[in-house]
């Protein structure tokens, strides 16, 4: 669905990283970690189209980036639910229209009542649907970030530092979620430090880990 | 073109989520109103100066081409006889509806602007004026002329062209000033508005960056903001003109004013004139904001 084969991201005169490849298959867990500012975000984003490689071949769902205008990309991001460490919302929307945003940008606002229900009730925010972003707590608002991402049945879920701003306890809770999505056949690629979460990850689902280092893109070392 | 057309219809077409989706911003809500108001009200002032500057080029050309003026320059005691004998020629003259030699009276009026009111006429060695009416096609100048000097050796014609090409081209040039005027007050909205949805556009990034994040393709980013600025750009103009051709209303007429202001406004049909400006004014804010949406759009991609 998603690969990238020998990509480098060169930013500002330097090398980001090189050789890089990984491919994201139906079904597949993988975890990225790395040292901050070893590219684990600048790779996430090239995998979700918002930047272009400057070497190598990033296709997602079968189209090169490269080749890909905006409105491809807008149309493949349907397929693809992101989770950002800062979580992205519209202040001014209640979270019940916030998590329905994908459907209503792609003109399925009649998908909407059927899916939101649910949805929250899966993420603990039943009772919270009328309340505005900045109302809720970093959780919240991650597992709000969760049931946006998902909202349109994406193929594949990609997740940055999804667990960065919340407790332990928290962290669990939406790792057991996008362990509930990958059994249901989606793709889930999480980026994370959190080597607690990636151990606690390997007793409930066969997951890669890589581990992006020294420019190079690899499999990560015994320790997890 | 078909893609063009689509896209563009689909941009007026709106779409209340698209608008939900961008926070009200009363900064630039309220600067555009403004704006268009403003603009719109200088708009029908402008136009209404044009309309009846076109009238006066008119209505000068048409009666200073209509009508000669014949001045009798004779020793006083042959002024009388001359002026029969041109009256006599020029009403035999084909073009020629009437002749008529104004009276002491009506001379005297036409002097007063200069000499006040009290000004001894008969005792000054004034000419002699007679006013010419033409019809059909007029006479024949050069053939007048020449019987005129055989016959009134005393006669000088004017057929008003001196005067008449000047005037009517100088209120063709105020014509077009007006006129250059609307286009400048066209222009100045759409600088205006393109500025104020820059600036929406850029306090809005947060909002495009996640509306690009879930799918939104640039299109629907651009309606919600489109579609507000130009009801915006709408709502303004039309409360401009409203005030605009109120204004006009209310002018003091022709008569009570006097000459300066005679015909400053709309005359019958030309009332319909300024509803033109609230749907062009709307035209003006949709295709200067549409423009700085998918530029800006392109430039934060």
């Amino acid at each position: 669905m998603i690969e990238l084969r020998n990509v480098t991201y060169s930013y500002g005169g330097g090398e980001l990283f090189s050789e890089v490849s990984l491919q994201l298959a139906p079904g597949s867990f993988h975890f990225l970690t790395g040292p901050s500012g070893a590219g684990k975000t600048t790779l996430l984003k090239l995998c979700y189209g918002e930047l272009v490689a400057t070497g190598g071949e990033v296709s997602i769902f079968g189209s090169d980036t490269r080749k890909m205008n905006r409105d491809d990309v807008a149309m493949a991001r349907r397929r693809i639910g992101v989770v950002h460490q800062d979580c992205q919302f519209l202040d001014h929307l209640p979270l019940s229209e916030n998590v329905v945003l994908p459907l209503t940008v792609a003109g399925r606002q009649a998908e909407a009542d059927a899916n939101l229900k649910d949805l929250l009730a899966w993420v603990g925010l039943a009772g919270q649907a009328e309340s505005l972003p900045p109302q809720l707590s970093g959780g919240e608002r991650q597992r709000a970030a969760l049931a946006r991402a998902v909202i349109m049945s994406p193929d594949v879920v990609i997740a940055d530092e999804p667990t960065g701003n919340i407790d332990w306890e928290m962290s669990q809770r939406l790792l057991t979620l996008l362990v509930e999505l990958n059994k249901m056949g989606k793709a889930v690629l999480v980026a994370t430090h959190d080597l607690n979460l990636i151990r606690a990850a390997k007793a409930q689902v066969s997951a890669r880990i890589l581990r992006l280092a020294g420019r190079k893109l690899q499999a990560a070392g015994a320790e997890l | 073109m078909k893609v063009r057309l689509g896209f563009l219809l689909s941009l007026l077409a709106g779409d209340p989520q698209a608008d939900r989706a961008v926070p009200p911003t009363g900064f630039t809500a309220r600067l555009t109103v403004f704006t268009s108001g403003a603009m719109a009200l200088l708009a029908v002032f402008a136009l209404a100066f044009s309309l009846a500057t076109e009238r006066m080029a008119d209505r000068w050309a048409a009666e200073l081409a209509r009508t000669s003026t014949l001045r009798i320059s004779a020793p006083q005691d042959q002024v009388g006889a001359q002026t029969a004998a041109a009256v006599r020629l020029l009403e035999t003259t084909p073009g020629i509806a009437s002749a008529r030699a104004l009276t002491p009276e009506e001379q005297q009026a036409l002097l007063e602007p200069w000499f006040g009111p009290d000004l001894p006429i008969a005792s000054l060695p004034i000419p002699q004026l007679i006013e010419i009416i033409e019809e059909g096609d007029g006479f024949d100048e050069t053939g007048l002329r020449a019987r005129l000097l055989a016959e009134v050796p005393g006669a000088v014609l004017d057929d008003h062209t001196r005067w008449r090409e000047p005037l009517v081209a100088a209120a063709e040039r105020l014509r077009l000033l007006g006129l250059a005027a609307i286009v400048l007050i066209g222009l100045s909205t759409a600088a205006m508005i393109t500025m104020a949805a820059q600036a929406a556009l850029a306090a809005n990034a947060q909002v495009i960056r996640v509306l690009r994040l879930v799918g939104a393709r640039d299109i629907y980013i651009a309606r919600a903001f489109v579609r507000r600025f130009t009801l915006r750009a709408l709502t303004g103009a039309a409360v401009g003109t409203a005030v605009g051709m109120a204004a006009i209303w209310f002018l003091p007429s022709a008569d009570d004013a006097g000459s300066f202001l005679t015909g400053l406004g709309f005359q019958g049909l030309h009332w319909l004139w300024p509803l033109a400006i609230p749907p062009l004014a709307a035209v003006v804010a949709f295709m200067a904001t549409r423009g700085a949406a998918l530029r800006s759009l392109k430039e934060q991609s």
